[in-house]
């Protein structure tokens, strides 16, 4: 594939950024630092970093419910992340979003959202606004195999083959809409198959293999960029953690969250990938590891003493504030 | 009798109306929960805030339907089994979503009878979890109760405590009206007596909560326990109120709340939603309108501001009203 040393060193400090952000993150939850709803990404990290390799300039994302790990693979300040889940008025939204509505608006990231099935429409318009200025960009939308089967997905991959825009539709296939199996909620039996039947094509990826995906989305991206409409990744992935933090996780096979962390660990496996490379070394990501503890810790201890937001701050931002007239 | 939390009381009305009547279904998202899971485990989530506990186990797969996540098919689904003569209990999981499957309810379901010349019955019950508390943030924390109410055709419940939840909801599943029952999840695990055998409360008739002499407090959802909670730290002052909980926002019991008005003379509407053409404001102008001369001094709203619901907890327990703000409500409309 010919990734530079600079690249396969970024790729993996992004996927060990989200893992240890969302694992830290589960353990503040568990300790009651962080309120409210939070889904983690943990396992699917390949996925995001995967595709957002790819991206660069007005390219753009939207993500999910689990949504952190995309926002950070597209670039979000990962301790404006931390403070947002920490309800801070420094947060990424100011306090106002929280987990489920991370946004970085400037940096490509049209927000984690908290419908699912909520991003693809909108991504579509995104990719509508670029072909309109005839840029090559693209507009990514992340979803998961509960999101394939609301009515918003279906008219979104309809809509984009009709518009012809650059929309890439990312599949991640964790296997479980919240607590519901795909092999019950999607009819079919091939899921890929009914994708492509929107008309278009369809690039399928382990998901726990970033060069995998990086390969699957490097074709997908660039049948966008060159100006043939759509396209669909589908990786197939699993998530270390419930469908939220405190789900019981009754679904789960005996031994299936082990086997995942055991044999379906993009870390291990990126790090297993690169063993005979000459471009880097074990030694390079271990290295590559303090350093994101070091910034995971930095972003818990910032959060902690960020400033609170005020209640004056409930009614700001409602709408554009145009100043006195 | 015994001592039961509403998510216990709304899950044995489930259980006592599937028992009674083989046409009442529940339907949803992971209502049963864990289909299709290597774990074999089918039945055991029984909703992800475990409303529909115990329904599969006990009814099988044909009345305790998990579904894909889609909920426009879902309400469709159990707005055209209702038609058909069954009684379904669809789940929408948060109230929120109704911006997913609002055409199926407002623009379908709620619209059979009148467009067909009365021709038709569609006894589906819609539940949601609403309301906020939770640092939910803005899809995931909405009332939306207030919305629905506006839209003729559709009954509209809020239950405020167990009690209630129970009796409403085997109403509802009897009422051969489409219904949507908002649960306020805030208010999921508070217990209070609830009788062990069935019985139904009447669509349109208020609960009178408190009973007192200066002022009348309507108040909804969980918003009815601190209204309560701000009337008895009253007591001391001398001021004592009349606390209404209407229990259905449509119809809507309009005798009792003008009752009270034209014998109190002083009005305090309580709602957790913001205030714009919301429930705050409906029953200020149903006063201003209908009990205007008995009116000793200006309606007080008390609602969240004009905003979506924030995610920082300091800025929700600044947007939800507390019970700080109806006492402050309270003494205002009494100055």
């Amino acid at each position: 594939m010919g990734l530079s040393r600079e690249s396969l060193l970024r790729a993996y400090r992004q996927m060990k950024t989200i893992r240890e952000f969302e694992e830290r993150a589960h353990a503040e939850i568990m300790n009651g630092q962080i309120a409210g709803f939070t889904h983690l990404y943990t396992g699917q990290e390949a996925n995001a970093v995967g595709v957002c390799e790819h991206l660069s300039g007005s390219d753009t994302i939207i993500s999910t419910h689990r949504g952190h790990g995309h926002c950070i693979a597209r670039g979000a300040d990962v301790i404006g992340m931390m403070k947002e889940l920490w309800g801070s008025s420094e947060g990424l939204c100011k306090g106002k979003g929280g987990s489920m509505h991370v946004a970085d608006i400037e940096n490509g990231i049209l927000g984690a959202n908290g419908i699912v099935g909520g991003g693809p429409p909108i991504s579509v318009g995104a990719a509508l606004a670029q072909k309109i200025r005839g840029t090559t960009n693209v507009a990514v939308s992340f979803a998961g195999d509960g999101s394939v089967n609301q009515g918003t997905t279906f008219e979104a991959m309809n809509l984009a083959v009709v518009l012809k825009v650059p929309a890439v539709f990312v599949i991640e296939n964790n296997y479980y809409s919240e607590h519901t199996n795909i092999s019950y909620a999607v009819g079919c039996d091939d899921l890929k198959a009914r994708t492509e039947a929107f008309g278009f094509p369809v690039f399928v990826a382990d998901g726990s293999n970033f060069f995998d995906v990086y390969e699957a989305a490097g074709k997908a991206i660039e049948h966008c960029r060159q100006g043939n409409g759509p396209a669909g990744i589908f990786a197939e992935t699993g998530r270390f953690h419930g469908h939220f933090v405190g789900d019981p996780q009754d679904y789960r096979a005996e031994g299936e969250l082990d086997d995942l962390r055991e044999n379906s660990d993009c870390l291990k496996i990126f790090r297993t990938n690169t063993a005979d490379m000459s471009e880097i070394s074990a030694s390079d990501l271990d290295a590559i590891d303090a350093e994101v503890m070091e910034l995971i810790d930095r972003s818990v201890t910032e959060a902690k003493a960020a400033p609170r937001p005020t209640p004056d701050q409930v009614t700001e931002d409602v709408y554009i504030n145009y100043g006195a007239a | 009798m015994s001592q039961k939390t509403m998510r216990d009381a709304i899950n044995e009305a489930l259980h006592q109306a599937m028992a009674e009547d083989d046409s009442v279904f529940v339907i949803g998202e992971d209502v049963a929960g864990c289909n299709g899971a290597p774990s074999g485990k089918v039945g055991v989530t029984g909703g992800v805030f475990g409303i529909t506990g115990g329904l599969y186990e006990k009814f099988g797969p044909l009345r305790c339907i998990d579904t894909p996540i889609s909920e426009s098919a879902i309400v469709g689904a159990a707005a055209g089994a209702a038609l058909m003569g069954m009684r379904p209990v669809a789940e929408i999981m948060f109230a929120d979503f109704i911006g997913v499957c609002m055409d199926q309810i407002v623009n379908q379901m709620g619209k059979f009878r009148y467009m067909f010349g009365g021709k038709s019955e569609c006894p589906a019950v819609i539940r949601f979890a609403a309301g906020g508390g939770f640092s939910a943030a803005g899809q995931h924390s909405q009332a939306m109760y207030q919305v629905m109410t506006s839209f003729p055709g559709l009954k509209v419940v809020v239950p405020s405590n167990a009690y209630d939840a129970k009796g409403l909801m085997l109403q509802a599943i009897a009422d051969n009206d489409p219904v949507l029952f908002f649960e306020p999840k805030a208010l999921y695990q508070v217990a209070c007596e609830v009788p062990d055998e069935m019985y139904k409360i009447p669509f349109g008739e208020a609960a009178m909560v408190r009973e007192g002499d200066d002022v009348t407090v309507v108040a909804f959802g969980q918003m009815v326990g601190k209204a309560a909670e701000a009337i008895d730290s009253l007591e001391e002052s001398g001021i004592t109120c009349d606390l209404i909980d209407p229990r259905t926002t449509s119809p809507l019991d309009t005798k009792t709340i003008l009752e009270s008005i034209e014998a109190t003379g002083r009005l305090v509407v309580v709602d957790e939603a913001p205030p714009r053409c919301g429930l705050t404001t409906d029953i200020a102008a149903l006063a201003a309108s209908k009990a205007f001369h008995s009116l000793k001094a200006p309606v007080v709203q008390v609602s969240a501001p004009h905003s979506p619901t924030p995610f920082s907890p300091e800025l929700e327990a600044a947007y939800i009203p507390s019970v700080e703000r109806i006492v402050a409500a309270i003494k205002e409309v009494t100055a």
